[in-house]
This record gives C-alpha cells, sequence and structure tokens, in this order.
C-alpha cells in the first residue's frame, strides 16, 4: 500500500521522541486508554512483549493459556464495559489462534483490536519460520486489517485501528507488524483518529423516515417491537424505555439484545427465535408494525424468511446501511445510532393502551408457564434442571450479576430464565455460537466491571474446550463463578439427534474427568452436587464467596430446551413439545 | 427471481489487500466474479473497480451493500447493461504469413473495426474493442486461420447517469 493518507481533524500532536516501533505500540495502546490486554508471547512479538515488561505498572498484561483464550477475554472484557478489548499473539500459530475470537466479534459486532507479530520484512512470502498470511486469513472476519512493515507506520494504523473497532457498528480489528517494524526507531508522534476518507460510521437519521415511522406506530393497532444489540451497543436502552412506556408496546429481545431493558419490566415479553418465548415468536406473525431495533434478523430469529411477518409493516432502525433489506424487507428504514433515532422518534409517538393486544402475550405466557416454565424452573421430577440452577442464581443475585453463557442448551436456558436488573449483563456467543467461549469470556468480563458478580454458565462440553483457561484464574485469583452444568451431553446437538435422527447419538455421549479434581488442582474452590436439597444452599455460598468458585451440577441427562422453531419452519410453527 | 448480468462499480482508495476483501464477498456466497477491471478513475487517488456479476437483483443489492461498508470503499453501484456503456478489449496473435496468404484476414480486421498493433516477421497483432459478442464473433471468423495466442479483458463501463463521487467525497 501506499502510505495512509486518511483525513484528521482537530487533534493534539505531542512533540515527536526517537523510539522502538515496540514501545511506540505500548504508547498507542496507553494513549487509548488501554489498561488491560490478554495474549500470549513467541518470535515474533517478542520486541512488543520486551515493552510489556518494562511497562508494566501502567498495562497489565494477561497470560490466556491459548490465542482463543485471549480474543475471548477481549471479547467479554468489552462487552461489559462498553471499551475495546485488546488481545495480542505472535505471528503463525498464534495468529491463526485468533481467527475463532475474531469471527466471533465480527458476527456480534465486538469492539476488539488483535495485535500479531510477523516475520521480519524480507522474509514475507518466504515461508519463513511461523509465517503465516494472517492478513489474508483474517480479511473475512474482520472490519478492517493491516499490515506494518515499518515503524513509521505504527501511530497512525494504531490510531485508526481504535478508530474503526469502536466507531459506527464495533467489530475487531487486526494489526500485523512484521518484526523489523517493532525493532526499528522512528520519531514518535500521536494523534488520535477522528475519521477515515471513505469510512462513515454512523449515518445521518432522515427525518422523513423517522416521521413515517411515527406515523406507522400511531396508526398500528397491535405494533411489536423486537430489539437487538443496536440497543447496548447505542446505549439507548432509556430510550428503548420511553418508547415502550409511552406507546406501550409488548417489547421482546434477540439473544444479543438481552439485558438492555429490565426483565422484570411488564412490557418485556421475552426472547424471539429458535427457542425463544412461544407468544413473542407467535405473534411475531400476528402484530400489524414490527419495529426493529438495531438487530440484524438472523435465520435463529426469523426461521423461514418466506413466512416471517409478511402481514406486517417492517419499520427497521439501524445503523448498518447494508443490514437493511438483507434478510427482511424494510417498509421504513430508519438509519442512524438507535439512541439518535430512537430519540427523534419519541415526541412523534403519540401514547396509547393496546390492552387487548397485550392481553394476547399474557395468555400466550401463561400456555408456555403451564407447559414449560413451571416444569423448568420448579420441577417435580427427581433430577436437577439447568432452569431451576438458573433461578436459584437469580435469587442469590438479586438479578443483578452477568451472566456468561456458552453455546448449546445451558445457553438457551440461561438466555431464556436468567433475570437482568441492568444493561450488558448476558454476554454470550449468539452470531458464532462458538463453544469454549464463556470460561476465557467471564475472565474478562470480571476484569472489566470488577464491582459485579460474574457468573459463567457452562456446559460439560464447552468447559473443556477451552479448560485450560482455568490457569488464569488460578493465577490472577480472578474472582468468577463457574457453574457447569453436566449433563454428560452434548446436549444441543443430542436433542436434535433425538428429535430428527431417531435418536442416533452419534459423537454426543461425553466421557468426562472429574471436574471438580481440575478445579481443586488449580487451587480453586471446587464443589459437585447432584441433587435438590443442596442446590439453594451451594448456590447461595458461592454466590457469598468472594474467590473463584466452581461449582458442578449434575443435571437431567436427556431434557430438551422447548419452545422450539425447527429448523427451517415458520415462526408460527414453534413447538411447545 | 431471475438471474440477470450486472455491472458492479467500486469507487476506493487505493489499497494492499481491498480486492481480496471485495472478492471474498462474493466467494462468502459462492458467485462467479465473470470479469474484474481495477483502474484509476476521474478522481485523483480513487481507484474504481468494475465487476460483472451473474446473480438475482436481492443478491447484487446485499453484495454492494457488504462492498460498500469495507472501510476503503467510498461507494459502490450495481447496473444493469441498458443502463451503462460497456466495452471489452481483445488482443489476437497471428502468424505473419498469414496476413499474405490468406487475404480474407485482412477483410475480417476491415470489417470488424479492429486495428493491426504491430507486425514482426513471425506474428502480427490485431486489437479489438467491442462488446462480449462482437470479439466472440471476430475469434470464430479468425480462429479457422489458426489463432497463436487470444487474450480479452475484463468490462470497463460507464454510466449514462452521473456517480456524483466527488460529491460524495465531501460528505466524509
Amino acid at each position: 500500500m501506499e502510505t495512509v493518507k486518511e483525513k484528521k481533524k482537530g487533534t493534539d500532536s505531542k512533540k515527536a521522541i526517537k523510539i522502538s516501533g515496540a514501545e511506540a505500540i505500548i504508547h498507542c495502546l496507553l494513549a487509548e486508554g488501554v489498561e488491560t490486554m490478554y495474549g500470549y508471547p513467541g518470535g515474533a512479538i517478542m520486541p512488543v512483549y520486551d515493552e510489556l515488561y518494562k511497562f508494566q505498572d501502567k498495562l497489565t498484561h494477561i497470560l490466556t493459556r491459548h490465542e482463543q483464550g485471549a480474543t475471548h477475554a477481549a471479547q467479554g472484557y468489552a462487552r461489559v464495559s462498553g471499551r475495546v478489548g485488546v488481545a495480542i499473539a505472535t505471528s503463525g500459530p498464534g495468529a491463526t489462534n485468533l481467527v475463532t475470537g475474531l469471527a466471533d466479534a465480527q458476527i456480534d459486532s465486538t469492539p476488539m483490536v488483535c495485535i500479531t507479530g510477523q516475520v521480519t520484512r524480507h522474509l514475507l512470502g518466504t515461508d519463513a519460520f511461523q509465517e503465516t498470511d494472517i492478513i489474508g486469513i483474517s480479511t473475512p472476519v474482520t472490519k478492517w486489517n493491516y499490515q506494518i512493515t515499518e515503524a513509521s507506520e505504527i501511530p497512525e494504523v494504531m490510531a485508526k485501528a481504535f478508530y474503526i473497532a469502536k466507531s459506527g457498528r464495533p467489530g475487531p480489528v487486526l494489526i500485523d507488524i512484521t518484526k523489523n517494524a517493532q525493532i526499528d526507531k522512528f520519531d514518535f508522534s500521536y494523534k488520535k483518529c477522528t475519521g477515515v476518507r471513505s469510512y462513515k460510521p454512523v449515518p445521518k437519521p432522515e427525518m422523513s423516515a423517522i416521521q413515517a415511522a411515527a406515523d406507522l406506530i400511531n396508526s398500528a393497532k397491535k405494533p411489536f417491537i423486537v430489539w437487538g444489540q443496536g440497543v447496548i451497543l447505542g446505549q439507548a436502552e432509556k430510550e428503548l424505555k420511553e418508547l415502550v412506556e409511552k406507546a406501550n408496546i409488548p417489547a421482546a429481545w434477540t439473544i444479543m439484545g438481552a439485558s438492555a431493558l429490565d426483565t422484570a419490566h411488564p412490557l418485556n415479553v421475552g426472547m424471539v427465535g429458535m427457542h425463544g418465548n412461544y407468544g413473542p415468536n407467535l405473534m411475531t406473525n400476528e402484530c400489524d408494525v414490527l419495529l426493529a431495533i438495531g438487530m440484524r434478523f438472523d435465520d435463529r430469529v426469523t426461521g423461514r424468511l418466506e413466512d416471517y411477518a409478511k402481514q406486517a409493516k417492517v419499520l427497521h432502525f439501524e445503523i448498518d446501511p447494508a443490514e437493511i433489506n438483507k434478510n427482511v424487507h424494510a417498509d421504513v428504514a430508519v438509519l442512524g445510532n438507535s439512541k439518535d433515532t430512537l430519540g427523534l422518534i419519541l415526541p412523534l409517538v403519540n401514547e396509547n393502551k393496546h390492552e387487548a393486544w397485550h392481553n394476547i402475550f399474557k395468555e400466550k405466557y401463561k400456555i408456555e408457564y403451564d407447559t414449560i416454565i413451571k416444569n423448568d424452573i420448579h420441577p417435580t421430577k427427581d433430577g436437577l434442571t439447568m432452569g431451576e440452577v438458573i433461578e436459584e442464581i437469580n435469587l442469590a443475585s438479586n438479578n443483578k450479576a452477568v451472566i456468561v453463557s456458552d453455546v448449546g442448551q445451558h445457553q438457551m436456558i440461561a438466555c431464556r430464565y436468567a433475570k437482568f436488573s441492568q444493561s450488558k449483563s448476558n454476554i454470550t456467543s449468539g452470531g458464532l455460537g462458538t463453544m469454549g467461549f464463556a470460561l476465557p469470556a467471564a475472565i474478562g468480563a470480571k476484569m472489566g466491571a470488577m464491582d459485579r458478580e460474574v457468573v459463567a454458565i457452562i456446559g460439560d462440553g464447552g468447559f473443556q474446550m477451552t479448560i485450560q483457561e482455568l490457569g488464569v484464574i488460578f493465577q490472577h485469583k480472578v474472582p468468577v463463578k463457574i457453574v457447569v452444568l453436566n449433563n454428560e451431553h452434548l446436549g444441543m446437538v443430542r436433542q436434535w439427534q433425538e428429535l430428527f435422527f431417531e435418536k442416533r447419538y452419534a459423537s454426543t455421549v461425553m466421557v468426562n474427568p472429574d471436574f471438580v479434581k481440575i478445579a481443586e488442582s488449580y487451587s480453586i474452590e471446587a464443589k459437585r452436587i447432584s441433587e435438590r436439597k443442596d442446590l439453594k444452599s451451594t448456590i447461595q455460598e458461592m454466590m457469598a464467596s468472594k474467590e473463584p468458585y466452581f461449582l458442578e451440577v449434575k443435571v437431567e441427562q436427556e431434557d430438551n430446551v422447548f419452545p422450539m422453531i425447527p429448523s427451517g419452519a415458520s415462526v408460527s410453527e414453534v413447538r411447545l413439545k | 427471481m431471475e438471474n440477470k448480468w450486472f455491472t458492479i462499480s467500486v469507487y476506493s482508495e487505493n489499497n494492499v489487500g481491498l480486492l481480496n476483501r471485495i472478492s471474498g464477498i462474493f466467494l462468502k456466497r459462492h458467485i462467479n466474479i465473470e470479469s474484474l477491471n481495477v483502474s484509476k478513475s476521474e478522481i485523483d487517488d480513487v481507484s474504481k473497480f468494475t465487476i460483472v456479476a451473474h446473480t438475482t437483483e436481492k443478491w447484487v443489492h446485499n453484495i454492494v451493500g457488504q462492498i460498500e461498508k469495507q472501510i476503503e470503499v467510498i461507494k459502490a453501484f450495481y447496473h444493469t447493461d441498458d443502463e451503462t456503456i460497456y466495452q471489452e478489449s481483445a488482443l489476437f496473435k497471428i502468424a505473419s504469413g498469414l496476413l499474405f496468404d490468406e487475404r480474407q484476414i485482412q477483410n475480417i480486421i476491415k470489417d470488424n473495426n479492429a486495428q493491426i498493433v504491430t507486425v514482426s516477421r513471425d506474428f502480427f497483432v490485431i486489437a479489438k474493442s467491442g462488446r462480449r459478442n462482437e470479439i466472440d464473433e471476430m475469434h470464430d471468423q479468425l480462429k479457422p486461420y489458426g489463432i497463436m495466442q487470444f487474450v480479452r479483458s475484463g468490462r470497463i463501463s460507464v454510466t449514462k447517469d452521473e456517480m456524483k463521487i466527488s460529491a460524495i467525497l465531501k460528505e466524509f
């Protein structure tokens, strides 16, 4: 490439000093307000680690036990704090191990900057030791990436990386830095990036669209809101609540939108999607105006697209123009940051009641409660259910905990039954569905919100994908609570095998080690329970602990998660059993 | 929705790796790029990709949206054939002896409005610009005489409507 020649506006330039590229990277991170980063050293990134050693009083580096763990920890940190998560790794395998976390952050719009070392410039393309084309590999899973081959590029590119990661619709950025660029000295000065010529992070809301949307909301008899993570990323929780209350609109959330509105709010009608609540899924195909706010109509939300909300006028509030009409046709597209667009529409929306419409949601909830929820959270059978464990955590934490879930049955149960009273409390791998996400993400979440309780809910399968990160909890005494819901199966796949593959349980029966012994070997207080009589007291003990705590709960082995929209079915075909 | 031919025009910064990002969007949807041309544009320091693909309007709309959100892309458009003026270029390398032995070759060159670019002892080169079918026709006419080498470029096109890139650049 030529030099980066983006236009910058109104920034301060510090006086230039001659330092190495590696030291410059540290100064860039400090200038961007980075306090904690996650990573793993190796040959091609050693000059940067040498500087990290010198700056350890200013910048905390957490050595994860695998580079994938570093990305998920950075994601957990970012999701709970709203700040940019930072991960660092060496070239070759260090860099390729970041790919899952990059893909996860890309699909879930998480601001993250990953720094990788690279072989020295004159070795590029020669298949040198630990050389891999991480720019080529990471291109489809990054918002932006760039290879620095000269030290003098560092300040401008690093500033741009942080700006791109956090602005507009956030996402991951990877900066690959050749070893010579880390070693060479240059005149360092740093300017924060405030704009890139070809990049418009937030489209300007159009008043005509806002007015058209308000008119439709005001004329609606059966309006329905589905909100997503865009509300959290746009910090529009207050505006959402005001809109919901002013026009009395029942509101449901996608998995990524959970916790933006208090779970206990009377107009919060639950989750949409494959294992979402009964009423919200059914009513998607009954409403007359569907307000989609900061969500992207993922296939797990919509079911069969040809039968999704065809009767409704769809209003799409969205920051990313590429999402408009991608999956679902928008009758009115309101582009912009959700805080701005909701703020603009609020004065134009009339107060309303919609009582009969609300009653339908209440009736559907009663059906779901009687057939599913009651048995999930207040079971009468002998075996423990995942749902009752989540309910006890709600009680013991007073609905204030950050819940970090992994992927599978326990994730759906955690998202269905966890109660949230504060935004940014549900940290999960929504779009990519990355097993192994929760343990490292919980570490990052705790470090990003030290004043909050962080509870990781993990299945016995996912736990073993990143189990080595117990080492970080041990070394740094990270006071996270780890709950493994052990059903001795890869439960979600087993459920599908039961329902759609005539119970042929191919490779879903787990032969597990003694998890308590493993936790204890890392000096983490650990318990295992399998009976209901021990559940409440143990969870209370866990939540009261100031230390890391590991709890294995032996749950029913062959429970299924319902309601369920089978793959390829319409939201109207949501099954209760 | 039926498949149609679309010309996608992408105005961008001239950066290493951007081609990979753009082609990856086609790859992700399993769509073949039928032709690709990269050149400078009417704006200083702004590159222009001209990409031809055969797909549905819904998909080309989505693809253009996903191209446009790449950081270094300024603006992307799609057009149908009747909204653009488009051409391709081709070179034919033919043995020199044929120019004198086969008088018909000179007529083919004349009838097709093609040009002889160079003549050497062993071969001569014909350049032909035009629509794909015109080049294909000329290829068919020359083939019986023996073509030593043939190459055809990607499509280049300009739109009948204004693109207003300078105005868009000012908005950023």
